[in-house]
Order: structure tokens, then sequence, then C-alpha cells
């Protein structure tokens, strides 16, 4: 299927087919090492998020915003961004961190909100690191796209290439936050690529309660750049409509709207309970296009893999994580009077008082 | 020295710390060619051009939203929202994100940002240009607030706010934009975020104020000393964080404390300053304290003279101290 901007779209541009055969004409230019990193990144945070899952029901880690069935949208979409690309995500984008980097050691000291948190334990579910180029998710959605837009105007003001990269779901694209920060962006020509993943579901509210649209893509329309509409459980397409959106907004093209239609196979968090608005039978035929089993398809079919290095790799995956779990669960909490950190570079006197008060109480 | 007006004064501190940093940028509606509604950024676009005083689209969310991000990026932006009453639109960015930023990223980022908004009545604005929001934000952790009465300290809190490691609501009196005038030394000053400034000195009655209501309590304050009643003045300028010695130490000197504001009375910043000298001082009282405020209604259209606080209204809570 030709990647085409929406308004000549017939269907979400794909390139691995269920099967794992290939539309060879438009194949990505990756090495063989690369295609096994990106498959490695997917693994890797599927078998975390189920991790974290269970560390969650055994009331061992706080709340989770699951990804399984977002790999391939996340993990396809963040290995096209350069060391100085920054990413702005939303709250369930543990995928996009490990395909930029980030040890699973520090996001599991953050899901333990233990001394090593990077966020002090001042927040659930989010993540980020400056040394990544990470900026935390505000957690009310959408809240975070004008904050990209604007740190883009600032790299293009400066003559940076830096694009900033802005993750948010289809739950998003009807707040206000969306429109204006798209149109922000259209205005100045913004070096930023909105990558939307539609995963269908906002909670329990399904994607027709979100827009009258068939796409989220065709929006791009009305703020003057191109959108386009991807398979998003095909990780290959995913790549490269991002590779082609960041090299865009990086040549000063301006901004590019990507919506990489997916499933949340699992709940909201940890918190909700899907068996209460949607069918068993939806989740099943949506497992089929597991974005995990076709990129394996894929690799095996063209021999770059094999179901023993499949066993031996999910087996190390697994070894790691449980170490890197023990680590982390064995290292000190935070101090209580970690509370009072972060709130202003230097504390202010009520704040001094307050925290004088609180101590008498630990 | 020369003598300018309070929008004079912010006009220069931009234009100065443009000069000085590049980092600095000035962003809103109709601050470009236009130079501001109220003409605070006139001169601006001409020198500095568009790349540095953006005109943007009609977004307040957006605006302050966007310079969060070059905040983090690493610019000194400064943000204007044409008048206070639409900073509603970008409330949930202040205060859900641009507030938050140093907490939730455990002190890697920050957001050093100005959102400067005229604000309060007086201009026969209508209940959509005249009112008075500053305790929204007072109540909310991470961001400092600031209201400047002269033009000397326009400038320098302006300064001060724009250097500041952390995001400041700047609110401007625009009923004295012009008609306060007074001496601004050229070049760099700055005054300190969370100080006060005595205005008169007293010793019966102290009325606690800030903004446009500083000169209805001096006009108050000379009346009564011509009845014999000695009030002291104190502006504080820096709202969060206050200046809560000197609240104090006027307390202890008067005993008869009046908070005076044009926002509205129910849970005011009236309402902290009450607390907190109730909670400290209580035995330096010789009277309640009172406030004088902005009635709980939407800001009228008529008759807004009678709904603003005023040198009578003041003048009589002034008595009602002394005589109690």
């Amino acid at each position: 299927m030709q990647m085409s901007i929406v308004g000549c779209v017939m269907g979400a541009f794909q390139i691995i087919s269920l099967d794992g055969s290939a539309d060879e004409e438009h194949l990505p230019e990756l090495s063989t090492s690369q295609m096994l990193k990106m498959y490695r990144d997917m693994v890797l945070a599927r078998r975390l998020d189920s991790w974290l899952m269970r560390l969650q029901r055994m009331g061992r880690v706080a709340i989770h915003a699951p990804s399984e069935g977002q790999e391939a949208a996340m993990v396809g979409s963040a290995h096209t961004l350069e060391s100085e690309d920054w990413v702005f995500p939303s709250y369930r984008e543990i995928p996009v961190y490990i395909a930029r980097g980030v040890p699973i050691s520090e996001i599991l000291n953050r899901q333990f909100c233990n001394e090593e948190d990077p966020l002090h334990g001042h927040d659930m579910a989010v993540y980020g690191s400056r040394r990544h180029k990470i900026v935390p998710a505000p957690v009310p959605v959408g809240m975070q796209i004008p904050t990209a837009v604007g740190f883009a105007m600032a790299a293009k003001y400066r003559g940076e290439k830096a694009v900033a990269i802005t993750y948010f779901g289809d739950g998003a694209t009807s707040k206000g936050d969306f429109h204006e920060a798209l149109n922000f962006a259209g205005v100045f020509k913004a070096p930023v690529v909105f990558f939307c993943q539609n995963n269908q579901y906002a909670i329990s509210c399904p994607f027709s309660r979100q827009t009258a649209t068939k796409t989220i893509a065709e929006k791009a329309v009305a703020y003057g750049f191109e959108g386009v509409w991807v398979d998003g459980n095909d990780v290959l397409a995913c790549y490269s409509a991002t590779k082609r959106a960041i090299e865009k907004a990086r040549r000063g093209e301006g901004p590019t709207l990507i919506e990489a239609f997916t499933y949340r196979l699992g709940p909201h968090t940890t918190a909700d309970d899907p068996s209460r608005y949607r069918e068993h039978a939806e989740v099943e035929k949506w497992r089929e296009r597991d974005p995990i089993a076709r990129f394996k398809r894929f690799l095996i079919r063209r021999g770059l893999w094999s179901e023993e290095d499949d066993a031996k790799l999910h087996e190390e995956i697994e070894e790691d994580i449980k170490l890197e779990i023990e680590k982390a669960e064995r290292k000190r909490p935070l101090k209580p009077d970690v509370i009072f950190a972060d709130v202003y570079e230097s504390e202010p006197w009520h704040l001094a008082e307050e925290r004088d008060e609180f101590s008498r109480f630990i | 020295m020369a003598v300018i007006s309070l929008a004079q004064a912010i006009n220069q501190a931009l234009r100065e710390e443009m000069r000085r940093d590049d980092r600095v940028i000035v962003m809103g509606e109709d601050v470009g060619r236009r130079g501001g509604v109220f003409l605070c950024t006139e001169g601006l676009y001409e020198e500095f051009g568009p790349d540095r005083v953006i005109d943007t689209p009609l977004a307040e969310s957006a605006i302050v939203g966007v310079a969060l991000g070059m905040a983090i990026y690493g610019l000194r932006p400064v943000a204007e929202i044409q008048f206070a009453d639409f900073i509603y639109g970008g409330f949930d960015q202040i205060v859900s994100n641009i507030a938050k930023i140093r907490y939730r990223s455990g002190g890697q980022f920050s957001a050093p940002l100005v959102i400067r908004a005229p604000y309060g009545g007086g201009v026969k604005g209508g209940l959509h240009h005249s009112q008075s929001p500053e305790a929204y934000f007072i109540h909310t952790a991470g961001l400092k607030v600031v209201i400047p009465s002269t033009p000397y300290d326009a400038k320098g809190l302006l300064i001060s706010a724009i250097r500041d490691e952390d995001p400041v609501i700047f609110f401007e009196p625009k009923r004295i934009y012009r008609s306060v005038k007074g001496e601004v030394p050229e070049g760099d000053y700055t005054v300190p975020i969370g100080v006060s400034r005595l205005v008169r000195e007293g010793s019966d009655v102290s009325l606690i104020t800030y903004g446009a209501m500083v000169y209805e309590c001096e006009a108050a304050a000379e009346k009564a000393e011509k009845e014999g009643i000695s009030v002291e003045v104190l502006d504080l300028r820096s709202l969060l964080p206050f200046d809560g010695e000197a609240i104090i130490k006027t307390v202890r000197k008067t005993g008869r404390p009046i908070i005076v504001h044009e926002a509205p009375k129910i849970c005011g910043f009236g309402a902290e300053i009450a607390a907190f000298i109730a909670e400290r001082e209580i035995l330096s009282l010789q009277s309640p304290i009172i406030r004088v405020a902005g009635y709980d209604t939407p800001f009228p259209l008529v008759h807004e003279h009678l709904y603003l606080p005023n040198e009578r209204r003041i003048l009589d809570a002034i008595k009602r101290a002394v005589s109690f």
C-alpha cells in the first residue's frame, strides 16, 4: 500500500502483511541488526509490561498503563529519532523509552519509587529523562502537545536541527490543546511530528465517540500540513512514515500528523476492567494482528530469525527483568521529605515552615 | 531620571532584557506590529523582528503551553495574555503543566517563563475585561505571582521575573498603566520577588494591599490623617511568595490590619493574609481583621466605581478599626 497524504488515501499504509510477507518496494533501508534491535525492543517492552501488570496486581508497584499491542507504533517511530531529537510522550510510552535506550533499571526505579527514581516519586505512570531527551508527560490528556510545538519552535529559532516528536492517543485529539497546538505548528512550520496512536479506546469510549471523521490523519488537512494514516501494528510502516516525517521536519518543511491505527489489547490502566465495555471476540481478533508476532513472521520468512533464536531471546530478557526487579525492589525508599523537593529552585519561607512542621510528624 | 508610565516601564524592562539576553522572546496576541493592545510591547517588533516578538494565533492554552516548550528548550519566553480575564483558556496548562514541571520531572526540567496579563477594573471593561484572578494562581504550588503598582517596581519586578528560574504570573494593573508615572532609572536593576514596599508609615492602622488599590489606600490614608488617624500602607508587590515578615511587623506596630483588594472577597487573597495574621499575631490585634474587597458578584459594567474598593469604603473601614 502506498504511503500517502490523507485525502487520496484508500487504506492505512502497510509494509508487512499479517502473514509476514512484505511490500518489497516500500521496505525501509534497515540493516539486519537494526531490525533485530527493533524486534528485541518490542519483546522487551512486552515482557516488561507483563511484569508490571503482575507486580501491580501483587501490590508491589503503583498503577501501570499497559502498552501491550502498541509496540510496533512506539518502537518503529522511536527508532527513527536521532540523538538530538526530543520526545514528549503521554503516559503509555514504555516501548518508546526502551527504543530510546533507557535502561529498564531506570524504568523500574521509577515504578518502585525507590531512592533512584529519577522523578523522585512525584508522579505515577510517567517517565522522563533529560539525558535521553524525554520530557515527562503531564497526565491530563493532550497537554504535552503544545509543549512539543514550543520546543520545536525554539529549536528552529536557534537554528538547531533537533526535531520534537509528541505521542498521544485518539482521546487527546478531542481536546482543545490538540487543535491549538497543531494550528500553531502549521502557522509557524514548527519541526515537530505529531504521533497519534489510535488504539481505538479512551478508557471505555470507542474511537467513534471522539470524532465523526473516518481517520485522525485527515485532520491535518485543516492545519495546512500532511497527515499520514499508517498500520500501527506494522513496525516497518510506522518506522517509514515517521522517518519521512522527521526528515521533512529537519529540512524545515514543517510538521506532520501521523495516525498509527492500532489496538490497546490490555486495560486502560491496572485500575480498569475492559470486559465492562468491549467483547472478548474483538480483543481476540486484534490478538491475531499482534505486532510482535507479525514482525517475527517477517524476520523468520527472510531467514533473519528462528524459533530457537526467539526462545533464547525471551529467556534472556526474562532473566534480565527478574534481576532488575530484584535490584530495584532492594533499593531504599525515598525519604519522606522528598515531597517538599523540586517545588521551586529555592525554597520560599512558607514551604520551609511547612517542611519543619512536617518533620515533627515523621 | 526619566519619569515614565507603568506601561512604558514594562516596555523598557522587556526591551532591555531582550537586548541583554537573546533567549528572551515575547509572544502573544497582537504583541507584534500592534505593540500590544496596551502598547506594552510597542517598538519591540521593529527592533527584534518577528522571530523574537511573535504574534500568535488567538489561543491562550497554546500560547502558554508553547511558552513552556520554549522554556524547556532553554529560552526565556515572556507570554502575554491580552487580558487576565482570558487566562482561563490557558489555566489547565498553567496549573497542571507549567507549575508542576519541576516537581513532576524530579527537578530535571523547569519553566523559567513569565506570563504577563493586564488585570483589574476601573476601565469600564465589563465583566470580561476587568477581573482579578490572582487567587487561583496563588493557590498553585510551583508558581510565583507578582503585581507591581509603580513604574519603578514594574520594571524591576519584571526583570526579576524574566531572570527567575520558576514560572512567574505577572499581573499588571491596567487601570494605572498610564495614569501612574514615576522615576525609572534606565539600565539594569531588579526588585526582588517576595519583598513588599512600605508606601507610607503610620501607627494606628495598617492597610495591606497591592496593585491599583495602593493609590486608593494612599488617598484614604491622607484623609484619615486629617482626622488624626495615622495610617500605614504596605504594598505587597509579591503575592506568592508574600512578605510575611513585613505583615507581622506592621500588625505588631498598629494592631489594626485592613486588607484591600479588588478581587472578590470570598477566598480572595485577603482571606489568606487574614488567616496568616490570626494564626501568628492574634495578641497584637486591637481590632478585628477587616477586608475591603470587590463584591462576590461577576464584575459589573455599570457602577463599577461603586463595586471597586474606593477611598470612601477604605476610610470607613479605618474608622471602624479605630473605634472598635
